[in-house]
């Protein structure tokens, strides 16, 4: 549904994306996965217009993506931050609502009735009255998570969901995503959890340099045998405090 | 006894002129707050052309004197176009143009200061710019520039003194009249300042009062 041709992009002289090429199948969930500057972000920034590309194709349910109509793509693929992003003046609420209702002018009453189920999912009904800054980090990018679900998202980008929060809050997030996969959403999920992918992934690209250097599943990523690249970054995500 | 009694009515005399300080300075606050806020999104904005004019309205109107500004508004458009304008007129068009630049700047620090995470969240849920800007933005640039919005309104009070050179009957003009007339000078002089510093105090109380509860609405 979300097919990627040729994507290249630079940052001045550092060529961050060197020629993407993929296909995003419904309802799957895609670790993608890398190095810290390996493009990773980028790619998924540029699937929603965050971020310009100098060439290549995005076709999106089989619609070429012009960047004069990046909204048609918005209003199909949600976004979730690694800062959360809620808007700070307004109560969980009212940041459940107000897209729908301004944007897609869906009515008030089905608005809140939307957002206090999706609370309920995400096991925060009892914050809707709260402003963000009075909410833990695992706490806010739930609620972040549920402000996208309310656009009823085909594909849902996240963008290292977990990196912002205090170890203890993580696992509360990634249940909150596990529970969205295979639910028919398309997800496409930057992340440094390597559990969390053998779990719940059905699909891993690895990105070098800003190119896929493997395209795999979970259990042929993670096998013994792997090629030493994957190797060396696999043994850093198990032993980081190894670093110095 | 007789001193006091001058002294009152020297008083009442010099308080009449706070409704004309007044009403020049929150007509001019008003307008100053609008075309302010019209020059800082210009300036925010990706026109090019756009954003080099309100650059340069900032630049001209921070950079000459306002006494020069309101001389220009109230004598020279009259022999440009020999429409006769009020000192109200002049004073309103000429404090509004000039601290509009000065609320630009602050309003434009205020959004830039705004983390790049509330527009590209905005973006993602396609929320459109003007609501953007409206109703998530600018509520945000509004708080945390209220100090500086406040500082600039207080400055406004005290440039409106200028008015007085147009003859018009605001505190300082009063005072001015009182010590022509009488020879003593430091008793109304006194009484302006006090009048002026009257006005500060209870701005700013109002202020103190309106930051308190923009505070509860987030706790």
């Amino acid at each position: 549904m979300l097919q990627i041709s040729q994507l290249r992009k630079k940052f001045l002289d550092h060529q961050v994306l060197s020629g993407i090429d993929v296909n995003f199948q419904k309802g799957k969930v895609t670790a993608i996965l890398g190095a810290s500057g390996s493009g990773k972000s980028t790619l998924l920034r540029c699937l929603n217009g965050l971020e310009d590309y100098e060439t290549g194709k995005i076709y999106l349910d089989g619609e070429l993506v012009r960047k004069s109509q990046i909204h048609l793509v918005r209003a199909k693929v949600g976004m979730v931050f690694q800062n959360f992003n809620l808007f700070p003046l307004m109560t969980v609420l009212e940041n459940l609502i107000y897209a729908p209702v301004k944007v897609k002018n869906l009515p008030r009453t089905e608005a809140i009735d939307k957002a206090k189920t999706l609370l309920k999912k995400v096991g925060l009904e009892n914050r809707m009255h709260a402003y963000p800054r009075t909410l833990s980090g695992g706490e806010k990018q739930r609620i972040a998570i549920a402000r996208t679900l309310m656009l009823d998202p085909e594909v849902i980008l996240f963008d290292e969901p977990t990196s912002a929060l205090d170890p203890e809050r993580v696992q509360e997030v990634l249940r909150t995503i596990k529970d969205l996969s295979h639910t028919g959403i398309t997800m496409l999920i930057v992340t440094h959890e390597m559990d969390f992918v053998k779990e719940v992934a059905d699909r891993v690209l690895f990105l070098d340099n800003g190119s896929i250097l493997l395209d795999c599943t979970p259990e042929a990523f993670f096998r013994e045998d792997q090629i030493p690249r994957v190797q060396r970054f696999l043994a850093l995500k198990k032993a980081p405090e190894s670093i110095h | 006894m007789e001193t006091i009694t001058h002294l009152i009515s020297v008083f009442e005399f010099v308080l009449k002129g706070v409704t004309v300080t007044l009403e020049y300075t929150v007509l001019s606050a008003i307008g100053g707050f609008l075309i302010g806020l019209l020059i800082a999104l210009m300036n925010v904005g990706s026109r090019p052309g756009v954003r080099t004019f309100a650059r340069i309205y900032t630049s001209i109107f921070r950079g000459t004197p306002m006494l020069l500004q309101l001389s220009i508004v109230y004598f020279g458009i009259p022999s440009l176009t020999a429409y006769k304008i009020s000192p109200l007129l002049a004073g309103v068009i000429a404090f509004s143009l000039n601290s509009a630049a000065y609320v630009a700047e602050v309003l434009r620090a205020g959004i830039q200061a705004i983390d790049v995470g509330q527009f590209e969240a905005s973006n993602a849920l396609n929320i459109p710019r003007f609501l953007m800007m409206k109703d998530i933005i600018l509520p945000q640039a509004f708080r945390n520039t209220l100090p500086a919005l406040v500082n600039e309104v207080i400055n406004l009070l005290k440039e409106t003194a200028l008015i007085s050179t147009l003859g018009e009957g605001d505190i300082i003009r009063r005072a001015q009249l009182i010590a022509a007339e009488t020879y003593t000078y430091f008793e109304p002089l006194m009484m302006a300042a006090l009048c002026y510093y009257g006005i500060v105090l209870l701005l700013s109380a109002c202020v103190r009062v309106l930051e308190r509860r923009l505070g509860y609405a987030t706790n």
